[in-house]
């Protein structure tokens, strides 16, 4: 078995540890435990340590350290904590906390309640395609009056109030 | 409204009533939202927490569910009257340990609450008695349509409500409801329930949530993820998996009730000859010991109308609210337990002697509804 943080070297150090009810499992080579600090197990924590492999080596080693430009909030400040800077870090870091969020949650997108504002444009969105939709079939099966009928609709959608 | 005034009434989601409140102590719906480019309050500077504490704080105040409100900067409150709220869910224990920048908005029936500059810029709760998360998530969701209106919220087609822990991005919601199940415990079906329960991706905590320890056979059990579900979707699943649990304690009762009766008699006589004859008493033995009082009355060996009462010292035992209740002077520890023995003696001297005859006479009737079901 692979070593997960290297990816090269034979692992030797297994760990589970479980958080918040949920079992997570990290398999490590010799030199990269001792990196992490596995020996020690005060000072350890693998929810860190699984941040750190989504996220913070990735996009370090190829950029350097991540910063927000909104709020200056950085990776490392992340690993710390665990919580974000600012609503904008959410784009900021998207590439790390994508991985992240899929183990965390049910699902990667958003299906719940939406301010009514974009929760209109979003509803709008849907009725607009299902009328396309709709249009499409109509002129495949020839019924031009329907078709007629629904360009229009969409028309009147499309135009901003 | 003062501190003193809402202090001096017990809030609705203990004294009201609703749907299998035997079982179901309160539930409690809490969604979490951000201001959209105005850094996080564990981030932002001491300046800008002060900013968004102003804009949230007033439009918080000024919502109708708010006409009769108490509202205060948490640096105004002492570590007591904080301590106080935590103790009754008004706050949370993070909440109590801010300072400077932060807030706190409630109703006088104390049934919303919002906390201002917790780890998000607005922590709002809506909080019942029995099971009704329907009911409360009703509640909140209308202040927060109302708050949307009148504050920018961070929010991301894809993510949903930005949260500052990733842990609550998506519908920002936690839904809970606090389960008293001394049938369970005493029958050891307990971690066999907590076990599935996790499983299926919810939580059980115990009485302050997080990290704390389920003393009074109290249990609370919240939603894990926020993203990816409706809130809709979110509750069902709760709400099916209270039933299920509600159903398991009920059955555990009965049986309870009808094979072992005997240990039922002696835990519940034990309990009430502690409690009213006792000259100190700890907040954990306090607890332990009124879970089964109260289960006593759910099985009719003490009459209805101490409900209230029992349920109140649940409250009313607890340290601080001890503390507020004997004024300015701080108490020893071993003041408080005498203190809380004596209330509880006090209170104790009117509910009657455990009344033995009445279990037998119900649980083979209940049992045997439970077998036509």
């Amino acid at each position: 078995m692979q070593c997960d943080v290297c990816q090269s070297k034979e692992a030797t150090v297994f760990l589970t540890q479980i958080v918040e009810g949920k079992m997570q499992k990290v398999n490590l080579c010799e030199a990269c435990s001792k990196e992490k600090g596995v020996n020690d197990p005060t000072g350890f924590a693998l929810a860190d340590l699984l941040m750190g492999l989504g996220a913070a080596q990735e996009i370090e080693s190829k950029e350097g350290s991540l910063k927000c430009p909104v709020c200056g909030f950085t990776q490392a400040d992340f690993k710390k904590t665990g919580r974000l800077g600012c609503s904008a870090c959410y784009a900021v870091f998207a590439d790390g906390l994508s991985g992240m969020l899929k183990n965390m949650h049910k699902g990667t997108a958003h299906t719940g309640k939406a301010p009514a504002a974009l929760q209109k444009r979003r509803e709008q969105g849907e009725k607009l395609r299902s009328l396309q939709d709709n249009l499409h079939q109509a002129v495949e099966a020839e019924e031009y009056e329907r078709a007629a009928d629904l360009r229009d609709q969409i028309r009147t959608l499309e135009t901003p109030a | 409204m003062k501190f003193s005034r809402i202090i001096a009434s017990t809030g609705e989601w203990l004294s009201g009533d609703g749907p299998h409140r035997n079982i179901v102590v309160s539930s409690r719906v809490r969604l979490a939202r951000n201001l959209s480019e105005k850094p996080f309050p564990g981030w932002a500077k001491k300046a800008e927490r002060l900013e968004v504490m102003r804009l949230v704080k007033d439009a918080v105040e000024n919502l109708p569910e708010m006409a009769d409100s108490y509202s205060e900067n948490l640096e105004a409150l002492s570590p007591l009257e904080k301590q106080v709220l935590v103790e009754r869910h008004l706050i949370s224990r993070e909440h109590a340990a801010k300072g400077v920048g932060s807030a706190v908005v409630m109703n006088a029936p104390q049934t919303l609450s919002v906390m201002i500059n917790e780890e998000d810029h607005l922590r709002m709760q809506a909080i019942c008695c029995g099971l009704q998360l329907d009911k409360v998530f009703g509640m909140i969701n209308r202040v927060d349509s109302e708050l949307e209106e009148l504050l920018k919220y961070a929010f991301d087609p894809n993510l949903g409500y930005l949260t500052a822990c990733p842990t609550n991005v998506g519908t920002g919601m936690r839904a809970s409801a606090m389960l008293h199940l001394p049938g369970l415990v005493m029958s050891d079906q307990i971690n066999k329930i907590v076990n599935s329960v996790n499983k299926i991706g919810l939580a059980v905590r115990g009485l302050h949530g997080e990290g704390t320890e389920a003393i009074g056979n109290l249990f609370q059990v919240s939603n894990q993820t926020t993203l990816g579900e409706t809130e809709e979707e979110i509750i069902g699943r709760l709400n099916r998996v209270i039933e299920q649990i509600l159903e398991h304690e009920q059955n555990a009762r009965a049986l309870l009730a009808q094979r072992k009766s005997v240990t039922v008699h002696d835990q519940i006589g034990r309990a009430y000859g502690i409690l009213s004859h006792a000259y100190s008493m700890s907040s954990k033995e306090a607890l332990n010991l009124l879970s089964v009082i109260k289960l006593g009355v759910d099985l009719g060996v003490f009459p209805e109308p101490c409900r209230f009462p029992v349920d109140e010292l649940f409250i009313e035992t607890q340290p601080a609210h001890l503390q507020k209740g004997a004024g300015a002077q701080k108490m020893s520890a071993d003041e408080r337990d005498s203190l809380r023995a004596a209330i509880i003696r006090a209170k104790l001297a009117q509910v009657q002697e455990p009344d033995i005859e009445r279990l037998k006479a119900e649980t083979p009737d209940a049992a045997e509804e439970k077998h036509d079901e």
